[in-house]
């Protein structure tokens, strides 16, 4: 039998909705598992991408500098990177916070929210610095494939992956393109 | 054949009557040509060029371009879609149009527009301007992150309403739609919900507010046919009745 082709999954800036979505496959997986295998993704709890992943879909945009490092971890072993998502496409959600200064946006947050107590802005060297704006990823990385929706349906992933694992170049029909 | 008052639509004969545009004559015809600042009721605005047609191999925009004998319009071409998609994206990026987000979703002539022509993504960099809101009306929310300058509020406004409450400044980029009051608040404008003005947006930037979500995700608009469908189960009948 041939060699199962990879696929790697992370949420970014994103709520992993999209993950559910996927998940919304229900029994299908069964028939996916049969071609392919996750890598790198929190199904599996793999920490870092194989050298060579077929099919790497990303949720999410980016808020800070581990979505960023994260992204470009994705397309260095990713043969076909896919965005999956409004916010992975737009910045989605996430993004609305782009009309307010990142300094507003923590101090209402940590210092003057309803209901802060000990107010400070965290600063653990841990924690991944946000970025100014949210981006979505095309700005950063070169991204083969678009799946749009919040979230895309089940049926946005079957269409897609099957397409693929079948060999045909994927195609999104009128029903299945919907941005909500 | 005949060619005295017809065209020619992506090889079909259309006929046309005196004083028709190509959309005019498409419509009647029922031939949908994409298009988002356009609308029978109101004199045609040509700037959205989301109609454009290779009319005799040059480009042009249906809505204004008057129909002549024996004229060989190409509309629905891959090449022409494209460049229709572009113009789509475009517009999603010069604006902040979060779809999730958005209570016109589902209803919003820009959406469906982009999802006839299968747009998947934005292609360009995200501009995420800064616009202002106008909640103040009580009843009307302007939401100018959604305005796609297409005027058509200014028009209803101004030929039916006979109020000239809306109106574009500024230029290029810059170009945004600004309210006609000393405050430039809304409030302060004799706007009401059951005005033209109100009700014409294509998008999601004129609300009338307390209405939105009404219609459940599956039962909206363009969850239930597309934007050619929808454009030609109105737009025919509403030609005779052109304001302005």
């Amino acid at each position: 039998m041939a060699e199962k082709i990879k696929v790697a999954t992370t949420s970014l800036a994103g709520c992993f909705g999209c993950h559910m979505s996927f998940l919304d496959i229900d029994e299908r997986i069964l028939e996916l598992a049969q071609v392919a295998e996750f890598d790198r993704s929190p199904l599996t709890d793999i920490k870092h991408c194989s050298a060579a992943v077929d099919i790497g879909l990303v949720e999410g945009g980016l808020c800070n500098a581990e979505n960023v490092h994260t992204l470009r971890e994705f397309r260095k072993s990713c043969k076909i990177l896919v965005a999956v998502g409004a916010c992975a496409i737009n910045g989605g959600i996430p993004a609305l916070r782009n009309r307010v200064p990142l300094e507003e946006c923590l101090a209402e947050s940590y210092l003057h929210g309803v209901g802060v107590e000990n107010p400070q802005i965290p600063s653990d060297p841990e924690l991944p610095l946000l970025l100014n704006k949210v981006r979505p990823i095309h700005e950063v990385v070169k991204v083969d494939y678009f799946l749009p929706g919040c979230p895309p349906s089940a049926d946005v992933f079957w269409k897609f992956l099957t397409d693929l694992t079948s060999g045909h170049e994927p195609s999104l029909p009128y029903p299945l393109v919907h941005y909500d | 054949m005949n060619i005295r008052n017809t065209i020619t639509i992506d090889g079909t004969p259309v006929p046309f009557q005196d004083g028709d545009t190509i959309m005019d004559a498409a419509t009647r015809a029922g031939i949908y040509i994409p298009h988002l600042c356009h609308n029978p009721e109101f004199k045609p605005h040509g700037s959205c060029k989301l109609c454009t047609v290779n009319v005799n191999g040059r480009n042009c925009s249906a809505c204004t371009f008057p129909a002549a004998d024996g004229q060989q319009v190409l509309n629905s071409t891959e090449e022409l879609n494209a460049t229709r998609r572009t113009i789509t994206q475009m517009l999603f990026v010069e604006g902040n149009h979060f779809c999730p987000s958005c209570e016109k979703s589902g209803n919003c002539q820009l959406q469906g527009v982009a999802y006839f022509l299968n747009m998947l993504d934005p292609h360009f960099p995200l501009f995420y301007p800064e616009r202002e809101t106008d909640s103040s009306h009580p009843d009307i929310l302007l939401d100018r992150d959604r305005c796609i300058l297409c005027e058509l509020c200014v028009r209803a406004s101004r030929e039916i309403d006979g109020k000239n409450v809306f109106g574009l400044s500024g230029r290029g980029i810059h170009t945004h739609l600004v309210v006609n009051a000393d405050s430039g608040l809304l409030k302060d404008t004799d706007l009401t919900p059951a005005d033209k003005a109100a009700q014409v947006c294509p998008v999601g930037a004129i609300i009338v507010k307390r209405h939105g979500f009404e219609s459940p995700i599956g039962a909206r608009q363009f969850d239930q046919q597309n934007v050619s469908e929808w454009s030609l189960s109105w737009e025919p009948a509403a030609m005779g009745d052109e304001h302005g």
